[in-house]
């Protein structure tokens, strides 16, 4: 697994390109940057997927039993989002989608490593701990 | 809208709790959702002695604790006041006690901690079900809705192009939020659109902006700064890419940290962002024809006047 520095790198030289056909890649890394944090559980990152993509399904995984983890949902749900609207864009209009697609990537990768250096982070505010002790 | 449940007259008269930021880091909310609702017809009468919310640290230590905390102020509202609406703008306020009242309704122990400490501090006891919390969001939507704001609207927020900020607490976790996802008219927790909504009432372009209910970071700002700034770094250029010029925001933690933020980025690691920031219920005094100084634009760190007066708005 590539150092989340060297993902930010990549994601950051993919949004200066914006060339549509990152798009598959720009997933990819967001994959990558779950990976990490599945690992770090000392769990097998799985190769399932949900509705289509292994993002989600590594998303899924990720968030067993840590509700702070819920905070970057959306952020995947909107990076595979991202990657259907340039796969449907028409005649180069997903360039400009594809720079969209890094920077939510980016945050990703952010959030995540975040959270590795910082475990409380997205603990204190949204995802109401005590809550999802109770129903688990 | 919701003529047909009763909302709109439900809610031209609230109890208000602004909780403790809107006192002071977001004091400029506070005096734009006065002065908002002042315009609009809308009556606020804040809770009387009421108390913080539990917050973040409380929760963190002792939920319970908060549980009641947030339970005391829906009392007071709901047994001393006799309202059956709390407005609360502040998205950690608002979190909270939809989260107490989810816990009054679901767990036995919450209900009697609450039961025992209400009693022990000499009020009544608050049952869920009393009152309904809403946010500042809902209130203006439910009151008032597009079609009046359209209205009454003086100055068109036209030519501002907006990035909606939500940020995290106004819609996670789902389950504390029943009225949401319920369909059209109701608000989404996975794509929020009542700020979106509001503003474009008002004339205002508003942007795609992909990171509307990303995490700022906001709660470790002080035990871990860089891990803020670059969060927050990260949502302003964003919304920039996005072709914004402001970022609208509905809760003072967000607001205080995009702003505070902005300024780290650049002076630690020489990011500099220009998109100014602002909170939604500013945006929309202004496009009522209210002054800058009622709206509490000279209490932000993010200055924006130059950007307004080039719009016609100030």
């Amino acid at each position: 697994m590539r150092s989340f520095a060297d993902i930010e790198t990549r994601i950051d030289e993919l949004a200066l390109h914006a060339d549509p056909a990152a798009a598959g890649e720009l997933v990819r890394l967001g994959e990558e940057v779950l990976e990490h944090w599945v690992a770090g559980r000392g769990e097998e990152p799985t190769q399932d997927q949900r509705e289509g993509f292994r993002l989600l399904a590594l998303h899924r995984q990720g968030c067993k039993g840590e509700p702070s983890f819920n905070a970057c949902r959306e952020t995947c749900r909107e990076l595979a989002y991202q990657y259907n609207l340039i796969s449907q864009a028409r005649g180069g209009r997903g360039a400009k989608q594809v720079h969209m697609a890094a920077m939510v990537a980016k945050y990703l990768c952010l959030f995540v490593a975040g959270k590795m250096r910082e475990n409380k982070l997205g603990e204190f505010c949204c995802s109401s701990r005590d809550l999802r002790a109770r129903e688990n | 809208m919701s003529k047909k449940d009763g909302k709109t007259e439900k809610y031209r008269k609230v109890a208000y709790y602004p909780g403790c930021a809107l006192e002071g880091t977001g004091h400029a909310y506070n005096r734009s959702t006065k002065a908002v609702g002042k315009a609009l017809g809308l009556e606020l009468d804040e809770v009387k002695n009421w108390n913080c919310c539990g917050a973040m640290e409380v929760k963190n230590i002792d939920p319970k604790i908060q549980t009641y905390l947030s339970s005391r102020v829906l009392s007071i509202a709901a047994n001393e006041m006799g309202y059956d609406t709390v407005m609360a703008p502040c998205n950690g306020c608002y979190h909270n006690l939809k989260k107490a009242e989810y816990d009054l309704e679901n767990d036995a122990e919450s209900r009697a901690v609450v039961e025992r400490l209400s009693t022990k501090a000499g009020h009544q006891t608050y049952s869920s079900g009393q009152a309904e919390t809403i946010h500042a969001l809902d209130w203006i939507k439910e009151a008032i809705g597009e079609k009046g704001l359209k209205a009454r609207v003086k100055n068109s927020l036209k030519g501002l192009k907006v990035a909606n900020y939500y940020g995290c607490m106004y819609t996670r976790p789902r389950h504390i939020f029943p009225e949401k996802d319920q369909g059209e008219g109701s608000e989404s927790t996975s794509e929020p659109h009542f700020m979106d909504d509001l503003l474009a009432a008002a004339g205002a372009n508003n942007v795609d902006f992909p990171l509307k209910t990303a995490c700022c970071g906001g709660a470790h700002t002080l035990s871990d700064s860089d891990i803020s700034t670059k969060l927050v770094l990260n949502i302003l250029r964003a919304a920039e890419a996005s072709g914004a010029n402001v970022i609208a925001t509905e809760c003072p933690t967000c607001h205080t940290g995009l702003e505070m933020h902005q300024i780290r980025a650049e002076k630690r690691f020489g990011e500099k962002t220009s998109v100014k920031i602002l909170y939604f219920t500013q945006l929309l005094g202004l496009a009522l024809g209210l002054s800058p100084r009622k709206v509490g634009l000279q209490e932000n760190i993010s200055d924006s006047r130059d950007l307004l007066r080039e719009k016609g708005l100030v």
